[in-house]
């Protein structure tokens, strides 16, 4: 299968050292090692950003755009997501990052939370009228339908098929400046700034809609210290206001934001990755019921969790709860002639990533060997061999993208049976004629075995149980 | 046929956090067979259905799964007290449940009918006092 998706998460080969954080934290186990470097399974990939977070050599990074998007077109537009403003310190008005983006050279500037509250209000309406597909999720977070179209088949109905906030403020803002400008469309650059990879592969790949109307992505911490300067300079009291959005689309930058938009008290909202995967096969299992909206967010928090943000989500959740306090319920309303505009355009398909072979029968010859394989592994899931798990070490190897010898259990086993057999048979030989001839023999085998053993083992360990064997 | 999958599960007496550990496994390797996707939930939902019986109760006991080219059988044996009067547990809603399970959330009476409606086949077996064997067949 071709992989047609781009992906933001990519890795440094130059940092990476080989280690085996990143394998053991994969939700999707898309990560090995392979001849000391980390490579990134694309297929499996569902850019949520974890390695990032646990890299501990910054060798998994974001692919997203540098910052001079903001010149890069004759009118400028930046999209600015809730998760920004929780960044910031003391901010007491949303405004003054609003007017900060425009001294810093933006055209114009829109908020994704006007747009969320859009998608609130229309999230009400289908929850009311499709009884029969509920609990819908939110399909705000772009790897969780990443994860659901390669794990979860059977909640493929269940997605809310209304586009992002994202999408809908890009369309709002495009309409906007094109009314205002008469520009055409080529000469107006959309920029948004993103708190998390996913956002980012989403832009360049999207699910549920064809194409995305969003440029570039720039990142909060790299948009973060440039912004500070400006926020400095705008003066409160003379500053334009541009604020077009209240409680309900602020709130959904945090973990339960989005939920409480929908104005009802049956639903469920989970953050985290392996949370949300909890939640899905509970789903799955049909263990849950009576609820009619499952929010979920990749990120520990929220969007304020984000790998490209630079407060820590819970106080940046702590300071969007202190900003949206006197604001209005919501500002931006549904305006319902675009009603059929915000629906997504494109079925999102089962991708069967995971299977073993093309059919049931390989499928099944496979996994014998799979459960074959791995009672002979020791079971230590110590994750040497560039596998996270033995289990996904005998899956590679059926594969055919491992080998056993990867086990260094194996490996060490095998070394000593090989120490072992030229040790009987210097011995042997001592009992010939030449003996100075064969004390040479001897000496050379034992160097060269020895050597071979280090080389497996690296100098920096070394290794002298070879000597157990002299006697 | 030595071309089946077989993969035995035990389970724990009164051990709710590790009730269905199997039905996960057991869709985990059904998913990476490449299994039509609503026959996967209807094993997955009807083997836990059947694990959560083993710990509600019963004392346990041991679930073997075997996977073969058109079907998937499952096996539930366990070490209880029996089913006293089958086709009454099998309607729906009646349960004998004790309240400490069902402020669990568990005891809806649903078990045993769900399990029959999520398998092509169903049979019980049961001895009073020594325990139950459930065999379910989904066809693929």
């Amino acid at each position: 299968m071709i992989d047609k998706f781009f992906h933001s998460v990519s890795l440094d080969v130059d940092l990476c050292k080989g280690c085996i954080n990143c394998i053991k934290h994969c939700p999707t186990d898309a990560i090995r090692v392979r001849e000391g470097k980390a490579s990134i399974n694309s297929k499996f990939c569902i850019d949520c950003g974890e390695c990032i977070r646990i890299c501990p050599h910054h060798a998994k990074t974001a692919r997203y755009d540098r910052i001079d998007v903001i010149n890069k077109h004759k009118y400028n537009i930046v999209l600015t997501p809730p998760s920004l403003y929780g960044q910031f310190n003391n901010l007491d008005d949303v405004n003054i990052v609003l007017n900060a983006l425009l001294l810093l050279g933006f055209d114009e500037v829109f908020e994704v939370s006007a747009a969320a509250e859009i998608v609130s209000e229309i999230t009400r309406k289908y929850i009311a009228q499709h009884k029969e597909d509920c609990p819908l999720i939110s399909t705000a977070c772009p790897t969780i339908i990443r994860l659901i179209r390669t794990r979860f088949p059977n909640l493929l109905c269940h997605l809310l098929p209304i586009k992002p906030p994202v999408e809908i403020a890009a369309e709002m803002a495009l309409e906007r400046a094109i009314q205002k400008t008469g520009l055409p469309r080529e000469e107006i650059g959309i920029t948004f700034i993103t708190p998390c990879p996913s956002k980012v592969a989403y832009i360049k790949s999207p699910l549920g809609i064809k194409k995305s109307e969003i440029d570039y992505a720039v990142a909060i911490k790299d948009i973060y210290p440039l912004l500070l300067p400006f926020m400095k300079e705008v003066d409160s009291a003379s500053m334009n206001d541009l604020v077009e959005t209240g409680r309900i689309g602020i709130g959904w930058g945090e973990s339960g934001g989005e939920a409480l938009g929908i104005l009802r008290d049956d639903y469920l909202a989970a953050d985290g990755i392996h949370n949300c995967i909890r939640v899905l096969e509970d789903l799955e299992d049909e263990k849950i019921s009576d609820l009619s909206f499952i929010e979920l967010n990749s990120c520990d928090g929220g969007c304020v969790g984000g790998t490209l943000t630079v407060e820590n989500p819970y106080l940046a959740a702590a300071k969007l709860k202190k900003l949206r306090k006197y604001m209005p319920i919501a500002v931006t309303h549904l305006d319902e002639s675009l009603e059929g505009e915000l629906a997504w355009d494109e079925n999102v398909e089962y991708e069967p990533v995971f299977k073993l072979g093309e059919n049931m029968k390989e499928s099944m010859l496979k996994m014998a060997r799979i459960e074959k394989l791995e009672k002979k592994l020791p079971g230590l899931d110590c994750g040497s061999c560039g596998a996270p798990t033995c289990r996904l070490l005998a899956e590679d190897i059926v594969r055919g993208e491992a080998s056993k010898k990867d086990c260094i259990y194996y490996l060490k086993e095998g070394v000593q049976k090989y120490i072992e057999e030229i040790n009987i048979v210097s011995k042997g030989m001592l009992l010939g004629n030449n003996e100075k001839q064969v004390a040479a023999l001897q000496q050379y085998i034992v160097e060269a075995s020895q050597k071979i053993f280090n080389e497996h083992y690296g100098d920096q360990m070394e290794y002298s149980e070879g000597e157990d064997y002299d006697d | 046929m030595e071309d089946n999958l077989v993969f035995e599960y035990v389970v724990s007496r009164e051990d709710f956090t590790r009730a269905g550990e199997a039905s996960a496994d057991v869709k985990k390797k059904l998913k990476a067979l490449g299994v039509p996707s609503g026959v996967v939930r209807r094993v997955s939902i009807a083997l836990y259905e059947g694990e959560i019986n083993m710990v509600v109760h019963a004392y346990g006991g041991n679930i073997t799964v075997e996977i073969t080219s058109d079907k998937i059988i499952m096996l539930l044996k366990d070490k209880g007290p029996g089913i006293p009067d089958v086709e009454k547990a099998m309607q729906e809603g009646f349960s004998t449940a004790s309240d400490s399970v069902r402020a669990l959330g568990f005891g809806a009476g649903m078990g045993l009918p769900n399990m029959k409606k999520c398998s092509d086949r169903m049979d019980i077996s049961t001895t009073i006092g020594v325990g139950t064997e459930i065999k379910m067949e989904v066809d693929l």
